[in-house]
């Protein structure tokens, strides 16, 4: 429809919508965030749910403590290859639609453990991300703006067609392959069905 | 406090044939360790722990080093007798020649304590011990028994440094799981090659990561950076450390 005949529909008392931005307006206005923190990039999740920068003015501030009651999966922190399996099986828990942040520069690429010998170097070598935040830690506000980029992502999806969310794509595949740990590493290093490596620039 | 020097021959007096040794420091802090025998490593750290003097009662750090093994040059003066005309007729003498003797030293690992005392507010005391090699015969006396904050730090240790502390009460690995295999901080230890993508590589790193791309990817690369002018995947490498080394002049 218009933009400009439904702004002036409204003006007159009139309020137009459509299936589709009603049901993304309640879908992204309700975002819940499972309640589970990796490091110090929980520290500031936990402030930007507080009164000062409040995420409750977004509809996040519903945390639950289990991944089948959470839409939002904000991986908050250093995925060390220990933790790397429960991130993805936590994942795996949550029902469609699901959606996740990264969070600083851990989440994203290892961060400054990149090199070591037990940091995963990127939950997108296994999960789907949807918005990466950079920073280390980033501030609530990054993590705010993440929110807002999310709940334009969600109001963007059509509810047919490609690009749709998973939860009404029935060819979507609901569950991520658990990566195991091997003698060496984990096995496998990486989902080749989410992840491809970008190359190298120079 | 007492000198280390002082504390070594307490060692000795307290516990029969210690077998202490100090092992200098020789940088300015001048923190001097103790290189105990692990014989008699629970007799040592018991008497260090309860005597009234030293104290030592609170455990701060635990940590392991690891010592490759070495081949030492070293050029000695020797002795020898040679056959020589002297004088014109043919005499034995003796001769002062140098010589490059190679002598090979066997790696270990080590295990190193630091001390304080919370009671007498002294400290650093710095322990040693070190295995036969880094092989096989890499069992050290667990300090857990006298020092209970030694317990998840002697784990890590194992975990890291492969160090077996026997007389542990749960001896497990503590940062990695169960079922891995090598032990990261030993300086041999090769980790695992996932360096497909590395955003800001430099050096040894950058070359992990350009060996995971193919010679037309990278030609690629190349032509779009520097604008069709040809460069070599060497050129590619060398360019971050001539990068470095105007920066350091700077």
């Amino acid at each position: 429809m218009d933009e400009a005949l439904k702004t002036e529909l409204g003006r007159q008392g009139i309020f137009v919508t459509t299936l589709e931005e009603l049901y993304n307006w309640g879908r992204r206005s309700s975002l819940w965030p499972m309640q589970f923190g990796l490091a110090c990039c929980a520290i500031e999740m936990i402030a930007t749910t507080m009164a000062r920068y409040d995420l409750a003015r977004f509809g996040g501030e519903v945390f639950r403590p289990s991944p089948r009651q959470a839409d939002l999966m904000i991986v908050s922190g250093t995925v060390t290859k220990k933790m790397a399996p429960a991130v993805v099986r936590l994942y795996n828990q949550m029902a469609d639609p699901r959606y996740v942040i990264a969070m600083g520069a851990c989440a994203i690429s290892g961060g400054p453990f990149k090199q070591g010998y037990n940091v995963l170097k990127g939950i997108d070598r296994y999960i789907p991300v949807d918005v990466c935040i950079p920073g280390c830690p980033p501030r609530p506000e990054a993590l705010i703006h993440a929110f807002m980029t999310l709940q334009k992502k969600i109001d963007g999806q059509p509810l047919t067609g490609e690009g749709r969310p998973r939860h009404l794509d029935a060819g979507a595949r609901g569950e991520f392959p658990v990566p195991v740990y091997g003698e060496h590493d984990l096995e496998p290093a990486s989902n080749p069905g989410v992840w491809s490596a970008p190359k190298v620039k120079r | 406090m007492k000198t280390v020097e002082e504390i070594r021959a307490a060692i000795e007096a307290a516990v029969a044939g210690a077998g202490v040794e100090v092992v200098p420091n020789p940088s300015p802090s001048g923190q001097h360790s103790l290189r105990i025998e692990p014989g008699h490593a629970v007799e040592v750290a018991r008497f260090l722990r309860d005597d009234a003097e030293l104290a030592l009662d609170f455990l701060s750090n635990v940590t392991g080093v690891d010592w490759l093994d070495r081949e030492i040059e070293e050029t000695l003066p020797v002795t020898r007798t040679v056959t020589k005309l002297v004088d014109g007729a043919e005499q034995t003498v003796e001769e002062m020649v140098e010589e490059t003797v190679k002598r090979f030293e066997p790696g270990f690992l080590e295990a190193v304590y630091h001390l304080y005392s919370v009671a007498r507010k002294h400290g650093p005391v710095v322990l040693r011990m070190r295995t036969v090699n880094r092989t096989d015969q890499v069992e050290l006396p667990s300090l857990t028994p006298i020092w209970r904050s030694a317990e998840f730090q002697e784990r890590e240790v194992f975990d890291l440094y492969g160090i077996v502390f026997t007389g542990h009460p749960d001896l497990r690995r503590l940062l990695m799981w169960p079922g891995f295999k090598n032990h990261p901080m030993r300086r041999d230890y090769v980790e695992p090659d996932d360096f497909e993508y590395e955003p800001t590589a430099h050096d040894r790193v950058l070359e992990r990561a350009l060996a995971h791309q193919s010679a037309a990817e990278l030609a690629a690369a190349e032509q779009a950076v520097s604008g069709g002018a040809a460069a070599s995947p060497a050129e590619a490498v060398a360019q971050p450390e001539a990068r470095q080394g105007t920066e350091a002049g700077a």
